[in-house]
C-alpha cells in the first residue's frame, strides 16, 4: 500500500455570501496516496473545487483537519501556505489562467524562477508536446495548446501533487484528450500524485480511484479495476 | 537575467504606454516646477551672497546731516563693528542732453586711490577716477545703458547750486544699487534716477564737507548683535542729524531683490503639490483597474507560490517605474528651466557672478516627494492586490452593484433616455471615482485660472494705482521743507492745471518692541490728485487729526485703530511724540503713513511748511514745464507718473507673466492626463457592456454617447469646481506673494474663468474623440468572448 499524501478528516467549509451562508463542504473524509491518479467527480456546486482549493492550500476549511505527509495544514499560517504551494503543488485551471503578456516559455519560467529544483522550461513544454511553440503568446495559441502550457507550468517545478480543476472544461473532445494525455504522462513518467476534478464521468475511467461528490459530501468511492488510456476516451 | 514577472511588468507598461506617459508627464511637471524653483532660489541666493561678499557689501547703513571725520574712530570702537566706511552722499539734479524731463542723481564718494573699504564697485568698462581731475565720475551701468553713455561722455548736474560738468570715465555696478530706487519711491526708475561715484576730495569740496561725512556704512564681527550695534550707532549719530541706521535686510535694493527671490519659494510649494496630488489620483485609478483586470493572474501567481509581498512588490514596481520616469524627465526639465531662469534673473539683477548650483539635495527632495505621493496614491490598490485571497480571485468578479439613482427614486426616470440612465447609474455606482476625476480636471482649470490671474492682477493694480488713486501727472519734491506759499509758485507755471501740496517727514514709528522707519505724508484735507483709496475702491478721507496707516504697516507694528504710537522724527530737532492711529488703509503698495498736512505741521510744531506738490499739467506744455522746474532751485526731483507706470509694467508684468506660459502648458498636461486616463479606464471597464449593447442593436453613436456622456458630465461638474478651487488658489497666491513692498490684489476677471473653461472643454473633447476612435474599433465577438 502506497504512503498517504493527503489525509482530510471531517472538513467543512462555510462561505458567507452577504447574508446567506453557503455550506460548500459538510464533513468530508478523504485520503490521497503517493503516485495515485484520482478523479473527483461531481456536478457544479458539489463542493469539488472547494475541496481541491483546500488541498492546494488556496483556502482553509472552517472545521476539520487536513494533513500533508503527516503535517497539519490547518495549522499553517499565510506564509507557510505560500511556501507549501511554492514547493509542493502544481495547479491547472479550467480557463488556463496564463499571463497574456508572457510567452509560453515565459509563463513556465514564472514558476521555474521561484522553484527549488525545476525542470527546464523547454523540457516541460516538450513533455506536453509544445516544444515547437515556445515563443508564442497565449493569444496566438488554441485553447488546448494554452491548457497544455498551463500543465507544463504546473509540472515544471516537479511538484509532489498536481491538482487540476476542470482541465478540459473549456475544450472540445479532441483537444481535451490531448490535454488528458499530457496529464496522464506526467503522472506515469514523473510519478506525480494527481487529482483531477471534473463533472465529466467519462474522464473518471482513466483514474485509479474515483471519488463522487454531491452537495458537499462524498457519496461514493470507486476503484477502477481496469483503467482506460486518455486516447481511448470519448464524449 | 530578467525574471518572468519583470518581463510581464515591461509588457504591461508598454501595453498601457499612453496612460503611463500621461501620468509620467504630470509627475514630471510637478518635479520640474519644484526643481526649477528650488535650484533657482538656491543659485540666486548664492550668487547674491557671492556678489555681496566679493564687493564687501556693508551690513549696517546710516545717513546723517554732517559729522566730523574724527567720529569714525568712535564708531570703529563700538563693540561688534568690523569695518567702517564714511562717505559723502549728495542728491543732484541732472541735465542730460536730449532729455527734457528732469532726472536726479546720487553722488557717492569713493577714494581716489585704491578700492573702497566697503561697497566696492565692479568696473564694467573705462577706469577708476583719478586724483586732481575735476568732474570725473563712474556711472551705474543700468543708468548708462538707458542713456547710451560710454566712458568719455559728459553730462551736467547742479552741485550745491552751481551747474557743473560731469565726465564719465567708467561704468560700474555695485551690490548697493542692484535696484536703483529714488528716495521715497516705491519702484525702481532706471532712466530718471542715476547713481554716480566721484572722488571723495572733489565731492567734499563741492558740498563744503571737508573732513566730514554724511553717510556711514559698516560690517559686523561674527556673532555681533546687529540691533545692539545699530542702537549704539544711532546714539553716536544723533547729535549729527542721524536719521536712524538700518540693517542690510532693510536696505532698499537688497530688500527688493531678496523679496523677489523669496517669492520663488511660494511657487515651489503650491503648484507641485497640485501636480503630485493629481498624479497620485491617476496612478490610483490606473492601478486599481490594472489589478481588477489581472485579478485571475494574481490568483495564479499566488497559487503557484508567489507570496502576497511578491505580488504587491510587482505592482509597486509598476508604479515606481512611472514615478521614476516622471522624476527623471522632470528633473532634467527642471534643471534646464532652472538654468534658464537663473540666467534670466542674473541678467535682470546684473549679478557679476553667474552660479548655477545644482544641489543634489533638491533632486532627492523631488524624487522622494514624488515617489511618496505615488505610493500614497496606490496604497489602497496595492493593499487590495496583497489581500486578494487566491481562491476567491479564481472566481470571476461578482457583478457590480448598481442602485437606483436619485433620479430613479424621484420618479424622474421617464424623463431620461436609456443611455442617460446608464450614464447616471455608472456615475452613481462609483461616486468616489467620478468625484476625483472631476477634481483632477478641476485642478487643471484652477491652474489656468491662477496662470491668467497674474495678468488680471497687474491690470487691476495699474488701473487702481495710476488712475484711481494717483491722478497727478508729476510729483515735485523740494530739497528741504519750504513755506506753504511755495505751492503758488508752482500753480503759476504755465501749463500747470492744478497743484496739491504735501509735507513729508521721515519718522520711526514705535509700538512696544516693534518699530519701523517710514515717511509720514501730510496731505491736503480733500485731495483730488493724490487720493487715498482702500482695496474696495472707496476714497478714504484724510482724518483731521491722527495717523492713517497702510493696513500692512498696522500689521507689522501690531496696532489697530485707537492705539497710540510713539513717533520719533528723524530730521531737524528730532522730537519724539505720540500719535493716535485713526484709520487703516487697505492699499497695495508700500508701507505708508498719512496725516492731514496742517495736523502734521502742528505735530512738528512748525508753521505752514511743505515738502513738495502733486501737479496736474497740460501735456502739450510738458517740455516747457520741465524746463521751468529744472530752473527752480528748490526743486530736488520730479517724478513722472507715466514713467512710473512704465517701470511698473517692466518690473512686475515681466516677472509674473513669465509664469503664464508654464502654467498653460502644465494645466493642459493635467487635463489631458486626467481625461485621457479616465476615458481609457471607462472604456476598459465597459467594453463588454458596450459591446453587448452594440450586439443587441445600439448604434456606434449611441454607445459613444454613453461613454462620452459620462466624461461630459464629469467635465461639466469640474468647471464650477475648478473655478472655485482656482479662486481659492488665487487667494493663496496673492497672500503668498505679498511682501512689505507691495501686495497683489485678489481679483479675477470673468474672461479668465471663461478662457480656462474653454481650454479644459477643448482638452476634454480631444481626449474623448481619441478614445471614441478606439470604441469604433471594438471587436464585438472578441469582447463577448473575454471573461472580463
Amino acid at each position: 500500500m502506497p504512503a498517504t499524501v493527503f489525509s482530510a478528516k471531517g472538513i467543512t467549509k462555510v462561505y458567507s455570501m452577504g447574508e446567506v451562508k453557503v455550506h460548500a463542504l459538510r464533513g468530508v473524509d478523504v485520503e490521497l496516496w503517493e503516485g495515485e491518479f484520482t478523479v473527483l467527480l461531481g456536478h457544479s456546486g458539489s463542493g469539488k473545487s472547494t475541496l481541491l482549493n483546500i488541498l492546494g492550500g488556496l483556502d482553509v476549511p472552517t472545521e476539520g483537519t487536513v494533513t500533508f505527509r503527516g503535517e497539519d495544514m490547518t495549522a499553517f499560517d499565510e506564509s507557510e501556505l505560500t511556501q507549501y504551494r511554492r514547493e509542493h503543488v502544481g495547479f491547472v485551471f479550467q480557463f488556463y489562467n496564463l499571463i497574456p503578456s508572457l510567452t509560453a516559455r515565459e509563463n513556465v519560467e514564472l514558476v521555474t524562477d521561484i522553484a527549488a529544483d525545476p525542470l527546464d522550461a523547454k523540457e516541460a513544454l516538450g513533455l506536453v508536446g509544445l516544444g515547437e511553440r515556445l515563443d508564442h503568446f497565449p493569444s496566438q495559441m488554441s485553447g488546448g495548446e494554452q491548457q497544455r502550457v498551463a500543465i507544463a507550468r504546473a509540472i515544471a517545478k516537479q511538484p509532489d501533487v498536481l491538482l487540476c480543476d476542470e482541465p478540459t472544461g473549456a475544450l472540445d473532445v479532441h483537444t481535451g484528450v490531448a490535454v488528458l494525455n499530457a496529464i496522464e504522462r506526467v503522472n506515469r513518467e514523473l510519478g506525480t500524485t494527481t487529482a483531477v476534478i471534473t463533472h465529466n464521468a467519462v474522464i473518471a475511467e482513466m483514474a485509479h480511484r474515483v471519488i463522487h461528490l454531491a452537495d458537499g459530501k462524498i457519496t461514493e468511492t470507486a476503484v477502477n479495476e481496469s483503467r482506460k488510456r486518455a486516447d481511448e476516451l470519448n464524449w | 537575467m530578467v525574471s518572468s514577472l519583470d518581463r510581464k511588468l515591461l509588457r504591461d507598461l508598454s501595453r498601457t504606454k499612453g496612460q503611463v506617459v500621461a501620468i509620467a508627464v504630470v509627475i514630471a511637471c510637478g518635479v520640474a516646477m519644484l526643481v526649477m524653483c528650488l535650484t533657482t532660489l538656491k543659485s540666486l541666493e548664492n550668487s547674491q551672497l557671492t556678489y555681496y561678499d566679493r564687493y564687501r557689501f556693508a551690513e549696517v547703513f546710516a545717513l546723517l546731516k554732517r559729522a566730523p571725520e574724527s567720529l569714525k574712530d568712535r564708531i570703529q570702537e563700538v563693540e561688534g563693528v568690523a569695518r567702517v566706511q564714511t562717505r559723502v552722499v549728495e542728491g543732484v539734479v541732472l541735465d542730460i542732453e536730449g532729455m527734457s524731463e528732469p532726472a536726479v542723481g546720487r553722488l557717492i564718494s569713493i577714494p581716489e586711490t585704491g578700492e573702497p573699504v566697503l561697497n566696492s564697485l565692479h568696473l564694467r568698462s573705462g577706469r577708476w577716477v583719478e586724483v586732481g581731475r575735476p568732474g570725473e565720475v563712474i556711472v551705474n551701468e543700468v543708468f548708462a545703458e538707458n542713456h547710451g553713455f560710454k566712458p568719455g561722455d559728459k553730462l551736467r548736474a547742479v552741485l550745491n547750486g552751481s551747474m557743473e560738468e560731469l565726465r564719465i570715465v567708467g561704468i560700474a555696478m555695485s551690490p548697493e544699487y542692484i535696484i536703483q530706487m529714488p528716495e521715497a519711491a516705491l519702484l525702481p526708475d532706471d532712466k530718471r534716477f542715476g547713481v554716480f561715484w566721484m572722488g571723495r576730495d572733489q565731492l567734499e569740496a563741492a558740498f563744503n564737507m571737508e573732513s566730514a561725512f554724511n553717510d556711514v556704512t559698516l560690517t559686523l564681527l561674527p556673532g555681533a548683535s546687529e540691533d545692539e550695534v545699530i542702537r549704539r550707532l544711532d546714539g553716536l549719530l544723533e547729535r549729527y542729524g542721524g536719521v536712524g541706521a538700518i540693517g542690510r535686510h532693510n536696505q532698499i535694493s537688497n530688500r527688493f531683490v531678496s523679496e523677489e527671490i523669496q517669492q520663488l519659494s511660494a511657487m515651489a510649494f503650491i503648484l507641485p503639490t497640485i501636480f503630485l496630488g493629481v498624479a497620485a489620483f491617476l496612478l490610483n485609478i490606473v492601478l486599481k483597474r490594472l489589478i481588477a483586470l489581472e485579478r485571475e493572474q494574481i490568483a495564479v501567481l499566488k497559487a503557484f507560490g508567489y507570496s502576497h509581498w511578491d505580488v504587491g512588490w510587482h505592482y509597486l514596481k509598476f508604479v515606481s517605474v512611472i514615478a521614476l520616469g516622471g522624476v527623471a524627465l522632470g528633473t532634467l526639465l527642471g534643471i534646464w528651466f532652472g538654468r534658464g531662469m537663473t540666467a534670466m534673473y542674473t541678467e535682470f539683477y546684473r549679478f557679476p557672478v553667474f552660479g548655477f548650483d545644482l544641489d543634489l539635495g533638491v533632486i532627492v527632495i523631488g524624487a522622494v516627494v514624488s515617489l511618496g505621493a505615488a505610493f500614497l496614491g496606490v496604497f489602497g490598490a496595492i493593499r487590495g492586490a496583497i489581500n486578494l485571497p487566491p481562491a476567491e480571485a479564481m472566481r470571476p468578479e461578482p457583478p457590480a452593484n448598481y442602485n437606483a439613482t436619485l433620479v430613479d427614486r424621484l420618479g424622474l426616470r421617464k424623463l431620461l433616455s436609456q443611455e442617460a440612465r446608464i450614464v447616471l447609474r455608472e456615475l452613481g455606482r462609483k461616486p468616489g471615482k467620478a468625484f476625483f476625476t472631476s477634481l483632477g480636471i478641476a485642478m487643471s482649470l484652477a491652474i489656468l485660472v491662477v496662470g491668467n490671474y497674474s495678468q488680471d492682477a497687474i491690470n487691476y493694480l495699474q488701473d487702481f494705482q495710476f488712475r484711481l488713486a494717483e491722478r497727478q501727472d508729476l510729483t515735485v519734491s523740494f530739497f528741504e521743507s519750504v513755506t506753504g506759499n511755495a505751492v503758488n509758485h508752482l500753480t503759476s507755471v504755465d501749463g500747470v492745471i492744478a497743484a496739491e501740496e504735501f509735507r513729508s517727514v521721515p519718522v520711526r514709528l514705535r509700538s512696544g518692541h516693534l518699530s519701523k522707519e517710514v515717511g509720514i505724508q501730510g496731505l491736503v484735507p480733500k485731495p483730488e490728485l493724490f487720493r487715498l483709496m482702500d482695496a474696495d475702491e472707496n476714497v478714504i478721507p484724510v482724518p483731521d487729526e491722527g495717523l492713517l496707516l497702510s493696513a500692512k504697516l498696522g500689521e507689522l507694528l501690531q496696532v489697530s485703530v485707537g492705539d497710540v504710537l510713539t513717533v520719533e522724527v528723524l530730521e531737524d530737532k528730532r522730537p519724539i511724540r505720540q500719535l493716535t492711529v485713526t484709520g487703516l488703509v487697505n492699499d497695495f503698495a508700500g508701507t505708508a503713513a498719512y496725516m492731514e498736512r496742517r495736523a502734521l505741521n502742528a505735530f512738528m510744531r512748525e508753521g505752514s511748511r511743505i515738502s513738495g506738490a502733486y501737479l496736474k499739467i497740460d501735456k502739450k506744455l510738458t517740455d516747457e514745464i520741465y524746463r521751468e522746474l529744472k530752473e527752480t532751485p528748490m526743486v530736488a526731483s520730479v517724478s513722472i507718473k507715466d514713467a512710473a507706470m512704465k517701470s511698473f509694467q517692466e518690473t512686475f508684468a515681466e516677472n509674473l507673466l513669465r509664469m503664464k506660459l508654464f502654467n498653460i502648458g502644465f494645466a493642459c498636461a493635467i487635463a489631458v492626463g486626467v481625461v485621457y486616463n479616465s476615458a481609457r479606464i471607462s472604456l476598459s471597464e465597459r467594453s463588454r457592456d458596450l459591446g453587448t449593447l452594440r450586439v443587441i442593436g445600439f448604434t456606434r453613436g449611441e454607445i459613444s454617447g454613453i461613454l462620452l456622456g459620462e466624461l461630459g458630465v464629469v467635465t461639466a461638474a469640474a468647471i464650477p469646481l475648478g473655478m472655485g478651487i482656482g479662486t481659492g488658489l488665487v487667494y493663496l497666491m496673492s497672500k503668498g506673494l505679498e511682501t512689505e513692498l507691495y501686495r497683489i490684489p485678489f481679483v479675477v476677471n470673468p474672461q479668465t474663468y471663461a478662457v480656462a473653461a474653454l481650454v479644459i472643454m477643448a482638452a476634454s473633447l480631444i481626449c474623448g474623440l481619441i478614445v471614441r476612435r478606439k470604441l469604433d474599433k471594438l471587436d464585438l465577438v472578441e469582447v463577448l468572448k473575454a471573461r472580463i
